[in-house]
């Protein structure tokens, strides 16, 4: 449901601000949110001030320079630092994205403000709990399921359909689409979101599957699809180009075609 | 607390197997609307200022009669159904019930209370 106000223990407080490097003349000052849930305080955003001459181009360089040189106890995920493994997703700048291929130079103000995915349970600073996100991502059976006995060599797909699934097997399932859609924040619970509608697609269409049928049925919900109201919040925010609105309409439009 | 995995959540009670009627009706209505309201508007803008007899003999007239009549059957069914999406976005609950069979209602009788006076002007 709508919330328009934070909860009292989720109101965000001025947090610490950490001293300058000295000797530095390229400056720039980070804003970052940081809860922990073993101190029973509020959540509050610490300032760092970063030497950019000794500082990678990326998001994340700077976040791995504050970890190891400034604060060991700030606390985000990041794997494979070239926009692959989606673990370093957060909201940088207001902007939904992956840190470690969101450039420095990207973010318009002097301050770069680096927050959570929003309107998601948070574990420990940057970290989101993702665990419903990737129970949805399940419930929509994301693999190849047949009838036919299974080949003797492999399932065949010609040229063409497998360039069908071009634009939506690239989705590296980072959440930044989900959590940046206001229908996936109200009806979270019951909306599968961008990123969970757009690998259902990418199974509808697959050719070799041939469980399209059920995979409709699943899908055919007030809630679930039809939550979906062309924000294209989710389209703007992916770090990878994706389309997920598009996605989601050709599923509509599926659900039509089968009525109509 | 209640031990549910997070599938058994994600899953809830499965698909109502609805949506489909609802997103036709939408676009359908839309589309109707789109073509009907321009010329209800100018109808509509041209009896404005006009006298009372000459208000009567616009809606006297059978294309202006029917067409206001579809737009207010269209129009407010096509709001009931869009009201009760938003509805649905922001309350839930009891609360998501009541408003929904107030919007609904709300539609029902401003349809009744139009034709109604439509027929007293056009009859």
């Amino acid at each position: 449901m709508v919330q328009l106000t934070l909860p009292k223990n989720s109101k965000v407080k001025v947090g610490k601000t950490w001293p300058k490097p000295t000797g530095a003349s390229n400056i720039r000052k980070f804003q970052i949110y940081r809860w922990n849930p073993d101190d029973g305080e509020n959540p509050r955003v610490d300032t760092y001030f970063l030497d950019m001459d000794k500082c990678g181009p990326m998001i994340l360089d700077a976040l791995i320079k504050i970890k190891n040189e400034i604060d060991p106890t700030l606390t985000f995920r990041r794997s494979c630092r070239e926009g692959i493994c989606g673990s370093c997703a957060m909201n940088i700048d207001g902007i939904n994205t992956l840190a470690c291929i969101y450039g420095m130079d990207e973010v318009k103000s002097d301050v770069v403000k680096i927050y959570p995915l929003p309107h998601m349970p948070v574990v420990k600073d940057l970290i989101p709990d993702l665990t419903h996100f990737y129970a949805q991502h399940a419930s929509i059976m994301p693999w190849l399921e047949t009838k036919t006995n299974r080949p003797a060599k492999e399932w065949k797909q010609s040229i063409e359909d497998r360039k069908k699934l071009d634009g939506l097997y690239e989705c590296v399932m980072c959440a930044s689409c989900s959590t940046s859609c206001p229908s996936y924040w109200w009806n979270g619970d019951k909306y599968l979101g961008p990123a969970a509608l757009l690998h259902a697609y990418r199974w509808i269409i697959d050719s070799r599957d041939e469980a399209t049928g059920e995979r409709l049925d699943h899908l055919e919900d007030p809630f679930k699809l039809y939550r979906c109201h062309t924000i294209m919040n989710c389209a703007k925010t992916c770090p990878k180009g994706l389309n997920p609105a598009q996605a989601i309409a050709e599923i509509k439009r599926m659900q039509l075609n089968r009525a109509v | 607390m209640r031990y549910l995995t997070a599938r058994k959540r994600a899953e809830g009670k499965g698909a109502s197997h609805t949506g489909t009627e609802h997103h036709w009706y939408m676009t359908v209505s839309a589309v109707g609307l789109a073509v009907m309201m321009p010329i209800f508007m100018l109808i509509f803008g041209s009896a404005l200022g006009s006298t009372h007899e000459e208000v009567i003999a616009t809606f006297s007239r059978p294309v202006p009669a029917v067409l206001t009549a579809l737009v207010l059957l269209v129009g407010l069914r096509h709001f009931a159904k869009g009201a009760q999406m938003m509805i649905e976005d922001y309350l839930q609950g009891t609360a998501r019930k009541v408003a929904i069979m107030f919007a609904i209602g709300l539609s029902y009788a401003l349809t009744a209370f139009g034709l109604f006076a439509l027929a007293k002007i056009a009859l």
